[in-house]
């Protein structure tokens, strides 16, 4: 039980598919089609400024709003019986197994003009909604399609934190609110640091949801524009994926400052 | 937990019968069990058995005993791609005129022995030997179709007949439809200025792109299939083949192609240079040719045939349809060809800022 | 009052979750094939449809053997990862558990796109099934190493040196001392491995070359919009899962009574 040797298969395995994909990138970003050393393509990142932007602010949106949405329902969850909260938690994970692009294809019948949400407005003589093909659609989507990933880290740190704690914490004259603003929420952090990890990271580099609902593209579809696109470039392509990546890393440092644990809340 | 898991696991049993096992085969070069891998666009053949149709594929594996594997790529540009990347074993793809055009120049298509598809003959001899394919080495017409304003005769009373309409002012935002890609929504913004769609001046391309500014388009793909015949979009340019599917669910829906020009396409049925079933796909593309077929695709689908022998047998309707089959074909209509990729990226990045500007 | 609050913001939470399944299953018995979304009669068409539709079925047998392989031989990869890292000193453990998070913290299109480069490098023009399921392994492991990891913390190191004393060879003390203790972890590290691995669009999407996967499948098939099958699809998976659920759920009812009959016993 001592030995690493179990884990020399495991690096081995990381070094082919992890480091070294992640070099090729790297490689890619900085050569031209013959395999030169160029820094040429450097000049597609301003270009993109303003896509990485609206990807952003997508993500950090629909961050922000699953947050809002989550951390309540995380603490209704964490207060009710086991096997409610086991019920829950599977009803809650039910919709992330049906499939991605069927996920998708449900928002965009219900949104799409003449869709099934114009005809329920139709009814009360509301209507048509202007929401597809918008970025109110495509936070939608992205709310829709990772709330889940939000909700069960909170959900499991809260439930981790004893009932004892909460009560000394009611013995010392804390009200309900207090308990929540200087326990729950202190020691849950690990769980929220997870869920916002877990939502801002796809949503930044989202792609198909924001083409199909929102209309147009954001990072993640021009990405894939210049990979599968018509112009084949993968030198400009690699190098906006450098760069989407860079982002995120900071992003998640700056995150992991509020978090000492090691890999605390995990799903 | 474990109970989850064992029961996946049968389930994926379940439904592993004919998956992987099979498709692992298909390298042995074995000949009574070589299977056909056929790459083609969502929604591009006959596969319904109702209303006197047929199902394409499995008549072929019925009469031939040959395994068909039926896959489909999603643009001309992923199937490119995927191919350039490596890793695709088919046997006949379905590629446009201009990329086909791109694949033949890097040898990327295997010569068919034409002796092989005696059905060939059936082509219309304006149809043999196309600018992509000259001496019509390596490529068979499939279908083809030019682009057209649709509109819906209850909301746009004005007469039609050039691209100018798209840019009226008379109906509401998001009644006006423009594609939501960069290559065909340029090609109508071009031959608005009268310029050629296959232009490569970066200056006129920029004016195009001005010119798609100018509106505030609803840029849709298949969301045309939903919003055309139900009311939801007065005016928006498409295919002529989809119009003739729209028009059976509202008969207000009327197609015109502008005076100024438009796009005509072929989508061909060719072999990737890296087949090794090519005597099957030869089989195969003489199988699509035949008449009954080619009839039952082409009723089926609405877009135009190459196909002489195809066309005779066509319902009246049909075949006189000015739409379909438009008597003759001007010097305006374009084909489209390959961009320099500099012209690629610069649409790309254009074309951000149009749909951008949208949102 | 607390009581009624919690119980409507479940109600619309859950009103969010579910009511665009509810909707595209209602749809799916539409017998109106082009306005979909326009209820004409009730049909069971569209079901049987898709059994007849060979090239879904084979997207979705192959969708089901990679969900099943990859996360299997990610459990034990993530399995070796696990016991290895754990017995790093501090500064290693953190420096190796960070490149394990990679594929979990880098965004999916990353991944994507650096598998498939590193794929052509290695196996020249050769995606397909092969390259998915290392693709998705690799995606998987993580998952798993993070939930072993806590239950090794946990475990009482004694029990396997005792294995040893008492003379078993690692290798069986492994299996009879640690594997029992880490197995909750593995399972659940499987379960999240497989639910991502059915899921998943973007990953395949660069590294299938012409292999097709169910997302795969249905996002070429929208080249006409949604399709009636497409809403049946739907209806489909959600009865086999909600089976699955069911059928757990009586389990677990069953084995609670067990275990209080045992109490008064």
């Amino acid at each position: 039980m001592k030995s690493k040797k179990l884990l020399f298969p495991y690096t081995v395995w990381m070094a082919i598919f992890v480091v070294i994909p992640l070099f090729m990138v790297l490689y890619y970003a900085f050569t031209d089609k013959s395999g030169a050393f160029t820094l040429e393509n450097l000049q597609y990142i301003p270009k993109h400024l303003p896509i990485y932007w609206d990807s952003l602010k997508v993500a950090l949106i629909s961050t922000a709003i699953c947050l809002i949405l989550a951390y309540p329902l995380a603490l209704i969850m964490a207060n009710m019986k086991a096997s409610m909260q086991r019920m829950m938690n599977m009803l809650i994970m039910l919709p992330m197994w049906m499939n991605f692009i069927l996920r998708i294809c449900a928002w965009v019948i219900i949104l799409r003009p003449n869709g099934i949400l114009d005809s329920i407005l139709g009814v009360f003589g509301f209507g048509p909604n202007t929401i597809y093909h918008t970025t109110t659609a495509i936070v939608i989507g992205v709310v829709y399609n990772y709330l889940p990933f939000m909700v069960l880290p909170i959900y499991t740190s809260v439930s981790k934190i004893s009932r004892s704690v909460i009560e000394a914490g009611e013995d010392l004259g804390c009200n309900s609110f207090n308990v929540l603003r200087r326990i729950i929420l202190p020691m849950s952090i690990p769980g929220i640091v997870t869920g916002i990890t877990m939502v801002f990271v796809p949503a930044a580099s989202t792609f198909v949801i924001s083409l199909r609902l929102g209309g147009y593209s954001l990072i993640g579809d021009t990405i894939d524009q210049y990979y599968k696109g018509g112009s084949f470039n993968m030198q400009a392509g690699s190098m906006l994926s450098l760069v989407l990546m860079v982002i995120i890393l900071i992003s998640m440092a700056i995150m992991n400052r509020f978090d000492n644990g090691e890999d605390a809340g995990i799903v | 937990m474990k109970k989850i898991i064992s029961f996946l696991l049968v389930l994926s049993l379940l439904f592993a019968g004919t998956g992987i096992f099979s498709s692992c085969s298909s390298d042995g070069e074995n000949a009574k069990n070589r299977k056909l891998v056929i790459c083609n666009w969502g929604e591009y053949i006959c596969d319904s058995d109702e209303d006197g149709f047929f199902d394409v594929i499995k008549k072929f594996e019925e009469e031939t005993g040959i395994e068909v594997e039926y896959l489909t790529a999603e643009t001309n540009e992923t199937l490119y791609s995927t191919m350039k990347a490596g890793g695709v074993n088919y046997d006949i793809i379905f590629p446009s005129d201009y990329m086909v055009q791109r694949m033949i120049n890097e040898d990327m298509i295997a010569e068919l022995d034409f002796e092989n598809i005696p059905n060939f003959s059936n082509i219309i001899d304006r149809f043999k030997n196309p600018y992509y394919d000259p001496e019509n080495k390596y490529t068979v017409p499939y279908f083809w179709g030019t682009v057209g304003i649709i509109y819906n005769t209850s909301m746009v009373s004005e007469e039609v007949n050039s691209w100018d309409i798209l840019w009226s002012d008379q109906y509401p935002p998001n009644m006006i439809l423009m594609f939501n890609n960069p290559r065909d929504a340029f090609a109508i913004a071009l031959n608005k200025l009268g310029y050629s769609m296959n232009t490569v001046n970066e200056e006129q391309i920029k004016e195009a792109a001005e010119e798609l500014k100018k509106q505030k388009f609803n840029f849709v793909m298949d969301e045309f299939f939903e919003l055309m015949p139900s009311g939801g979009a007065a005016i928006g340019p498409y295919y002529a083949g989809d119009y003739l599917d729209v028009l059976q669910d509202n008969e207000d829906l009327a197609f015109v192609r502008p005076e100024s020009g438009t796009n005509i396409f072929n989508d061909v049925m060719c072999v990737p240079a890296a087949s090794k079933n090519k005597d099957l796909a030869e089989q195969f593309i003489n199988f699509m040719l035949r008449a009954d077929v080619g009839k039952c695709n082409t009723e089926y689908l609405g877009y135009s045939t190459p196909n002489q022998a195809v066309y005779d047998i066509l319902d009246e309707d049909l075949k006189n349809s000015e739409v379909a089959y438009p008597s003759e074909i001007p010097e305006t209509w374009e084909y489209f060809e390959v961009l320099p990729d500099k012209i690629n990226d610069l649409m790309n990045e254009l074309w951000v800022d149009i749909v951008s500007k949208n949102k | 009052m607390k009581k009624t609050v919690s119980g409507v913001y479940l109600a619309l939470i859950f009103f969010f979750l579910y009511a665009p399944i509810v909707l595209m299953i209602f749809f799916s018995f539409n017998s109106n094939a082009t306005q979909i979304t326009n209820f004409e009669s009730f049909t069971l068409k569209h079901y049987i449809d898709i059994f007849k539709n060979e090239n879904l079925m084979n997207a979705l047998s192959n969708t089901l053997i990679i969900a099943f392989l990859s996360s299997f031989f990610s459990a034990i990869l993530g399995t070796c990862g696990a016991i290895g890292i754990f017995n790093l000193r501090k500064k290693a453990r953190t420096a190796v558990l960070n490149v394990s998070n990679l594929p979990i913290i880098n965004p999916e299109i990353v991944t994507g796109i650096s598998l498939m480069l590193i794929f052509i490098l290695i196996f020249g023009k050769n995606l397909g099934f092969f390259t998915v399921l290392i693709a998705h392994i690799v995606f998987n492991t993580p998952y798993i190493v993070l939930n072993i990891l806590p239950r090794l913390r946990r475990m009482d190191m004694n029990m396997y040196e005792a294995a040893m004393d008492l003379g078993c060879r690692p290798f069986q003390a492994f299996f009879k001392v640690v594997l029992p203790e880490i197995f909750p972890g593995v399972f659940a590290g499987m379960l999240i491995a497989f639910t991502y691995s059915v899921d998943d669009f973007v990953i395949t999407y660069f590294t299938g070359g012409s292999f097709q996967t169910l997302s795969i499948f249905i996002n070429n098939s929208l080249k006409k919009g949604v399709k009636p099958w497409m809403l049946s699809l739907s209806g489909l998976l959600f009865l086999i899962i909600l089976f699955v659920l069911i059928l757990m759920n009586i389990r677990e009812v069953i084995e609670e009574k067990r275990e209080k009959n045992k109490v008064k016993i």
